[in-house]
């Protein structure tokens, strides 16, 4: 070894580095599944670790080359439990963490070369492949040990559904025209995903990684204020499509998404206006589709809509270059 | 959908339809043997004729502006062949090699430092000059190899880039790639090479490098009157094609070679 | 999001430890004759001094060895008492060896400077010329040449740049606080010859008593601006920016908006040559770095390998070291340490090589570089087209004017050698333009 290392310069760097904002992440998520098992009991734990396992053995399977172990995969498996409704058969969450990682990330070239947020995308394959299942909603707090019966049904048994199901606050507003208690949506004691529930552990979590700079702030902030404004403006104007902004902000997935789906920076723009109209873009497709659309939910369809968008944004947010023409 | 299908077919027409008409009004009459010509060459677009590409070799060919034997790529025949379709000379067809100008390969030139990042020759260049001691030398990292489109250029164990004189075409994209420009293109009947690069002398260039021209001038004086000369520290070959070995017979340290065929052959076999 | 009142800056930008507590109460110091100096014939930017001694002359400290060769180039004087031992190729910082004035110092000479006094009679540019001043700041640029006005042009502010926004430098800092007057005086020097309305000297916030120190000094005739602590705020266009509001047009200069900017070191050099008749012989570098235990500011003849000037201030023991010529994000890492110090260098860092663990991941697309950059450019984007060799698009994304200032690589998340890449970037285009 020579006594003298030639590297470029710089020879300082920032602390954070890739693997470290992932296991941010990842470590964020460990209260969430606390309170989603208090909510819905010991299948959040069940679920999730089937996402998480699955995500990481198919990893390894699909990527020739030597795991980087930059906690990507798990991270995405993860993601995928907690945006699942709670009743779900686990081989068919099993089945969507595979196809997440199999296809939604590894097949475009691994880690920052996916166009679509993995584990909305594997959510999204769900969603098409078993409608049904995706869309029953088991009642919180049916007690801890509870499984919901086709939790553990065997793959392509045709598992019928519990007469458990219950109605998702954005379900019983579109369908029955019903609304949730606030306090309720903001404790989280409501049907939903698994993750989605408890808005202010969500608002923590966030609050938490945004300290750490785990994610640009921007991505969130813009989302959650355009959800907030065109929802007030469309509550005053056509009350019975669109829930008050309060509802809006604290039902269904898209406090999850704020902080864990549009803050995915690999399918997100790189430049801050892109950021700023990301944001924008995903809420006002949120608004709209919850109000106009045939489902009583659409953040997974805003974001991946606005995926596919975010190389075109980024094309044209270029920053002007300093001292160039305005 | 039905609809959609039926939009795109008109449109397909329409557009045919144009097109169609403007090559029968716009179209230039061109010399049908250029196709032919285009046809007969390699086709790799390689540059070493000087022209962008094949087809602008062969514009020129049936010009008169060239001469078939420019194309070092094609096999003779092949050059024959053109110059019979064309009925004219083939031309003086005087074969190129890439040749590296250094000889200091690892363990006979000293690495003053370790270099770590971006695994090219272009990069390590970019800091101080890279991690040998000689500044000049042969950075080892392949970049010439990964431009060579004919795979002409393997690296030996030494770490330095040995060049096929049959896969190479001399298009020159080694001498491109090289940060320490250590590449020219040589005729192969010409074996006399000076592989160093170094214009220190003396006990400076020995210090950093077993194989480096400490500029002592005895080959420019075994070689005879006029055929070398010393300029900055190295021997620069004046009058090239030599069939005498001369000049390499008290060369201290092999910097000045003689080589037929492949370069750093007896290195190769060495190890 | 800082929101306590922040002071004038600059957008964009990144914000390193500066670590340069450890060696801005160090007063300077003097760095010993040693045996053996080696003056570059290059040290600056422009064409290389032509000697005018031979091997064998003695020469004196302060004696004119080598003459500049064209406008843009300078005068080189003899560091040491001395023979010329040898005129030679040599290694330089940069990484290219340049011919050099090799000089073996008399070791029972007193090294008094050969007589010469003030040099007030004449213009400011040819002392400035005469003395073989450059730009202090690391740029080199023969400081003469920055001294005349263009036919047709006029300067109405001289910016005087004490920002160092560099980790670890503190050279700058220390002329400040022990050579107010001298830097003054210089600053009003200037303005006079560039004939400017204003002065204005740009101090960081971590210079404070520096700045506090000036404006006492000074009684009003120059201002001193307070300017954030960000890197890279030393940079001419930055400063211009943050103290002045003006944005320097991409590939134009200073000039071009009205202003000139001067380093303070370069103002004290300036000050010297015409008040004391004193040719820009030696420097204050400052050695420091997480390897040096006890980090110095010392006034170093020019041409001293920097060995030497190490072994004189003490390395720790370590396996492996990154020896850095200037700061740490945007120096160069040292091979041969027999180079000399040159006019232009600020600082000698040592870093432990361990320092470096930089595995690269997958760029993530999360924008911290785009965010980071003072150019507003977007260095992910460059870095994948100068692997593409994509010159068209490079020049379309402005490549040129990136000024390599590292803050894209600095955070980085995945560590991915952007500057670097861009550095071949830049170099790709020069090339196919020729
Ligand atoms: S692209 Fe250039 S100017 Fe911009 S941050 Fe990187 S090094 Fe600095
Ligand atoms: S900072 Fe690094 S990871 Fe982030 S966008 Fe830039 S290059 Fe990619």
């Amino acid at each position: 070894m020579s006594k003298l290392l030639l590297v470029s310069s710089p020879f300082v760097r920032d602390e954070r580095n890739t693997p470290q904002l992932m296991r941010d992440v990842i470590g964020s998520l460990v209260p969430i599944l606390i309170m989603s098992m208090w909510v819905f009991g010991v299948i959040a734990l069940l679920m999730v670790a089937v996402t998480g396992a699955t995500a990481v053995v198919t990893e390894r399977l699909v990527t020739s080359k030597r795991s980087l172990h930059d906690g990507s995969a798990l991270l995405t498996g993860l993601l995928l439990g907690f945006v699942l409704p709670p009743g779900l058969p686990l081989w068919m969450g099993a089945l969507g963490s595979a196809f997440a990682v199999g296809l939604g990330k590894a097949a475009f070239g691994g880690l920052g070369a996916n166009i679509f947020n993995p584990a909305l995308l594997g959510r999204a394959f769900l969603q098409a492949a078993f409608p049904e299942a995706m869309t029953t909603w088991v009642a919180p707090q049916m007690g801890f040990w509870q499984l919901p019966e086709r939790s553990l049904a065997w793959p392509l048994m045709g598992s019928h559904v519990d007469g458990i199901s219950a109605a998702t606050p954005l379900g019983g507003f579109k369908f029955q025209g019903l609304t949730t208690d606030l306090s309720e949506m903001v404790v989280g004691t409501t049907a939903g995903s698994l993750g989605e529930t408890a808005t202010w552990l969500l608002v923590l979590c966030g609050l938490w990684l945004a300290l750490r700079k785990a994610f640009d702030w921007r991505l969130p902030v813009s989302t959650l204020f355009s959800v907030a404004l065109l929802s007030w403006v469309l509550h005053a104007t056509v009350p019975e499509r669109c829930a008050d902004p309060m509802t809006m902000l604290g039902s269904g997935g898209l406090m999850f998404a704020a902080v864990f789906m549009v803050t995915d920076p690999v399918t997100t723009p790189v430049t801050a206006k892109g950021m700023w109209l990301f944001g924008f873009g995903t809420g006002v497709l949120v608004v709209l589709i919850r109000s106009f659309g045939g489902l009583p939910e659409g953040v997974m369809y805003a974001v991946l809509l606005m995926n596919a968008v975010t190389p075109w944004i980024n094309r044209f947010t270029q920053p002007r270059v300093f001292g160039g023409l305005a | 959908m039905g609809m959609s299908i039926f939009l795109m077919l008109g449109l397909a027409l329409v557009f045919g339809t144009i097109l169609s008409v403007a090559h029968r009004f716009l179209h230039v009459d061109e010399d049908p043997r250029i196709d032919t010509v285009a046809d007969m060459l390699p086709g790799s677009n390689c540059g070493a004729c000087g022209e962008p590409g094949c087809r602008a070799f062969a514009e020129k060919l049936v010009s008169a502006a060239a001469q078939p034997a420019g194309c070092s790529v094609s096999a003779t025949e092949q050059v024959d062949e053109i110059a019979a379709f064309l009925g004219v000379d083939a031309g003086e067809r005087v074969k190129l090699v890439a040749r590296l100008h250094c000889g200091g390969g690892r363990g006979l030139a000293l690495n003053a430092a370790e270099y770590s990042g971006m695994s090219t020759c272009g990069a390590a260049a970019l800091v101080n000059g890279g991690n040998k001691a000689c500044e000049w030398g042969c950075l080892g990292l392949a970049d010439c190899q990964v431009a060579c489109t004919f795979d002409a250029i393997q690296m030996n164990e030494r770490l330095l880039p040995v060049v096929h004189p049959d896969l190479c075409t001399a298009c020159g994209d080694c001498v491109v790639a090289c940060p320490k420009d250590l590449f020219t293109l040589e005729p192969i009947s010409q074996p006399l090479l000076v592989q160093c690069k170094a214009p220190t002398t003396g006990e400076a260039a020995r210090a950093v490098c077993t194989v480096a021209c400490d500029g002592c001038g005895r080959c420019v004086a075994d070689a005879g009157e006029g055929v070398m000369v010393m300029e900055q520290g190295l021997p620069v070959i004046v009058q090239p094609l030599l069939t005498s070995r001369s000049a390499t017979f008290r060369c201290p340290s092999g910097a000045i070679a003689w080589v037929e065929g492949s370069q750093f052959a007896f290195e190769a076999m060495e190890v | 999001m800082v929101l306590i009142a922040s002071a004038p800056t600059f957008s964009h930008g990144v914000h390193p430890a500066d670590q340069k507590a450890r060696s801005a109460t160090e007063p300077i110091g003097r760095m010993p004759f040693v045996r053996e100096y080696s003056v570059p014939l290059r040290q600056h930017i422009g064409a290389a001094s032509e000697p005018i001694v031979a091997v064998g002359d003695i020469v004196q400290r302060g004696q004119l060895i080598a003459k500049r060769a064209s406008f843009v180039s300078t005068n080189q004087h003899a560091p040491v008492t001395g023979r010329v031992k040898a005129i030679e190729t040599r290694p330089h910082p940069s990484g290219v060896s340049v011919r050099a004035i090799v000089i073996e110092s008399d070791p029972f000479s007193s090294q008094q400077m050969g007589a010469s006094g003030p040099r007030s009679d004449q213009a400011l540019a040819d002392s400035v010329s005469d003395a073989g001043i450059v730009g202090m700041g690391g740029a080199a640029f023969p400081a003469h040449v920055k001294l005349s006005v263009p036919e047709g042009r006029t300067v109405d502010t001289l910016l005087m740049n004490g920002c160092e926004c560099e980790p670890y430098l503190t050279c700058d800092h220390r002329i400040m606080l022990e050579h107010p007057t001298a830097v003054l005086e210089g600053t009003a020097m200037i303005q006079t010859a560039l004939g400017a309305k204003a002065s204005v000297i740009g101090v960081e916030q971590n210079k404070s008593d520096a700045a506090d120190v000036l404006r006492a000094a000074s009684k009003g005739s120059v201002s001193v601006a307070q300017v954030a602590v960000k890197y890279p705020q030393g940079a001419e266009k930055m400063l211009i920016k943050a103290v002045l509001g003006r944005e320097v047009p991409v590939g134009k200069l200073p000039l071009d908006v009205g202003v000139v900017v001067h380093n303070v070191g370069t103002a004290f050099a300036v000050h010297e040559a015409v008040r004391l008749g004193k040719p820009l012989i030696e420097r204050v570098v400052t050695v420091s770095g997480p390897a040096v235990s006890q980090p110095r500011n010392l006034w170093v003849p020019i041409g001293t390998p920097i060995c030497d000037l190490l072994a004189f201030v003490g390395l720790d023991q370590l396996d492996q070291y990154i020896v850095i010529s200037g700061g740490p994000m945007m120096g160069q890492a040292q091979k041969n340490l027999q180079a000399p110090v040159v006019k232009g260098m600020s600082g000698i860092l040592v870093f432990p090589a361990a320092h470096q663990a930089t595995k690269e991941y997958p760029c993530i697309r999360c924008g911290r570089c785009l965010d980071a950059c003072p150019m507003f450019l977007n260095p992910t984007r460059l870095w994948l087209l100068t692997r593409n060799r994509d010159i068209e698009a490079l020049n379309q994304h402005h490549v040129q004017a990136c000024f390599e200032c590292g803050s894209c690589s600095y955070v980085c998340p995945s560590h991915i050698p952007l500057v670097h890449a861009i550095r071949m970037g830049k170099k790709l285009v020069r090339e196919a333009q020729v």
